[in-house]
């Protein structure tokens, strides 16, 4: 430091004047302020008007006729307001989904961190974001002109939009994230481990099924939860190809509405607003919420325990 | 020289009528021209060693110099490593287990390891133990050989009644020993063990080495350590290895651990043990 040899004064005169520092600090202290609070104003703003029409919705519904009633017509002259079928198809399309998203995800997250090269895996990674880059729509489409034909050639009874075509395309659309954090779960398990379980005369699919998989359990259900809370939002594969019909049962070739689907229908729809047919759309969004909510802190609450496992 | 020609998965537990047609009926572990690379880092030069059978092997040395790697080659853990290349041959109970031929698996079931950090599976101890005999196709009471290895690794007295506990739970000292039973239970011929008191306190460090005192009545040894009195506390050979100005490892001389300590052949074990180096 060759400045301590000078005068004093001179030491003073170089520092930048107290205030002007302080108005640019200040500055920025409420820019990142003000960034913060509207994420956290949106969603409390959502949270807000959702449960205020949800709230006035109920008002002429029984929440128990909504939540048990096994017919939903608020569209037609006889209404009835029971969600179940809506909640049914939801969870239809879903299982379907995570049939395929779960188990070749998990496989894909093994292949990638066990058995991989360091090259290969340099290439199939982009190609799994590749994947989880393309819009929702286009796979609506898929599904819609390419999957369904191929299931009506396999079973002539297939409807036009149908459960089945959905549910796959949304498990493919589901599986690099399924298999991005199952990888990073099966990676955060300790080398020590896998080094004990080899050197005990495990062959490399033991070490991957005693040890590796077990290791990484809570976070490979995580993985699992959230993509289950993913199919459960999702929105523009139903609407294009599951169809519009709230329908009971678990026909997978038959045509139901999943409850984004149905909300979709009625937005885009010409059903005059401030109407209870409209506000159903509230009433239907919150328990959609509520969903995925409940998911996600449940996904949150394994990924923590698995955290905690190896430190 | 050595018999190169190993097709078929070959028995590799060293049979008496081998080891006396040889002439060298003590020698269970041979390195012959041993050499290793990183990618393009060479790390161990022409390493050329006997180890001797149910005895204790230390093999010391500065940082670096690649011992912990050398050790890593008599069970073939390296190939684990992606971008490793071995040259040379590694012999156990006659025959060359650094071949392709070989599986790895099949030495690794003869040869048992013991790490740095103790690393118990997340599993019971019972579990733990249970491993590698449940891997290795083991038919017969797993009860008893839970609890017989548990007695080797003298930690039996201390867990029997808990055998459902979390590996996990235990104390440092009790973990390596828990990894130390794991390993027994695959009944392996030789045990190589990576520092396995680094990680530890004195009095558990002094557990262990009682162990290993014991337990080469058994079976043989092999135990790399930063820690020159540990080496002359617990065993009979030492193996001094040293790293050149390239970063590559050597042996600089291997013999009786009181000869070593006392009357070194070479001037750079001299200067290690006196603490003028490393």
């Amino acid at each position: 430091m060759k400045e301590t040899a000078e005068p004093p004064p001179a030491l003073g005169a170089a520092l930048t004047p107290r205030k002007r520092r302080a108005v640019t600090e200040r500055f920025f202290q409420l820019l990142f302020f003000t960034c913060a609070a509207v994420s956290v104003l949106t969603t409390a703003g959502i949270v807000i008007t959702l449960l205020g029409e949800t709230i006035q919705f109920f008002g002429e519904v029984p929440v128990l006729d909504f939540l048990t009633g096994t017919r939903w017509t608020p569209l037609f002259a006889s209404q009835h307001f029971g969600v179940l079928p809506l909640v049914n198809g939801t969870i239809a399309v879903a299982l379907v989904a995570i049939s395929v998203a779960v188990p070749v995800g998990l496989l894909t997250a093994i292949f990638l961190s066990e058995y991989a090269s360091v090259r290969l895996r340099s290439v199939v990674k982009p190609i799994l974001e590749v994947l989880a880059g393309i819009p929702t729509v286009v796979y609506g489409y898929f599904a819609l002109l390419f999957v369904t034909p191929i299931l009506r050639g396999v079973f002539p009874q297939t409807q036009i939009f149908n459960v089945a075509s959905a549910g796959i395309v949304m498990g493919f659309m589901i599986l690099p994230m399924m298999a991005s954090i199952s990888e990073d779960a099966l990676r955060a398990v300790p080398r020590d481990l896998r080094e004990g379980a080899y050197a005990l005369g495990a062959t490399r699919l033991e070490v991957v099924t005693r040890v590796v998989v077990p290791g990484a359990l809570s976070g490979v259900l995580a993985a699992v939860i959230l993509s289950v809370s993913r199919a459960i939002g999702e929105t523009m594969i139903v609407a294009i190809a599951a169809g519009l019909q709230p329908r009971m049962g678990f026909d997978l070739l038959s045509s139901m509405e999943t409850m984004t689907a149905y909300i979709v229908q009625v937005s885009l729809g010409d059903t005059p607003q401030d109407t209870i047919e409209f506000s159903t759309i509230f009433a239907v969004g919150t328990l959609l919420f509520v969903m995925t909510f409940v998911m996600n802190v449940l996904s949150d609450f394994f990924v923590r325990r698995y955290r905690e496992a190896y430190e | 020289m050595i018999d190169l020609r190993v097709r078929e998965r070959p028995d590799l537990r060293p049979t008496a009528a081998a080891a006396a047609s040889n002439g060298q009926t003590d020698i269970v572990l041979m390195a012959r021209g041993l050499s290793f690379w990183y990618g393009d880092t060479q790390v161990l030069d022409g390493i050329e060693i006997d180890v001797p059978g149910r005895q204790v092997t230390a093999i010391i040395g500065p940082s670096g110099c690649g011992k912990s790697t050398f050790l890593r080659c008599f069970n073939r853990m390296n190939e684990l490593v992606p971008g490793t290349r071995v040259e040379g041959a590694v012999v156990f109970g006659g025959r060359q287990i650094n071949d392709r031929a070989v599986d790895p698996v099949e030495v690794r079931r003869r040869i048992g390891m013991v790490f740095q950090k103790p690393n118990p599976f997340p599993k019971s101890i019972y579990d733990n133990v249970a491993y590698g005999p449940r891997v290795n196709g083991f038919r017969g009471s797993m009860d008893d050989i839970v609890e017989s290895s548990l007695r080797r690794a003298a930690l039996w007295n201390e867990v029997k009644d808990d055998l459902k506990k979390s590996g996990l739970a235990l104390s440092g000292g009790q973990q390596q020993r828990l990894c130390i039973a794991r390993a027994l239970a695959v009944e392996p011929d030789v045990l190589l063990m990576d520092e396995p008191c680094s990680a530890l306190d004195p009095i558990a460090t002094t557990r262990i080495e009682d162990l290993i005192r014991e337990l080469c009545e058994q079976l043989t040894i092999v135990i790399v350590t930063h820690n020159m009195q540990q080496a002359a506390r617990v065993s009979d050979r030492t193996a001094f290895f040293t790293v050149t100005d390239a970063g590559c490892g050597i042996l600089v001389e291997h013999s009786e651990t009181q000869k070593l300590f006392t009357s070194p052949a070479d001037e750079r074990t001299e200067a290690y043990i006196t603490g003028r180096f490393g």
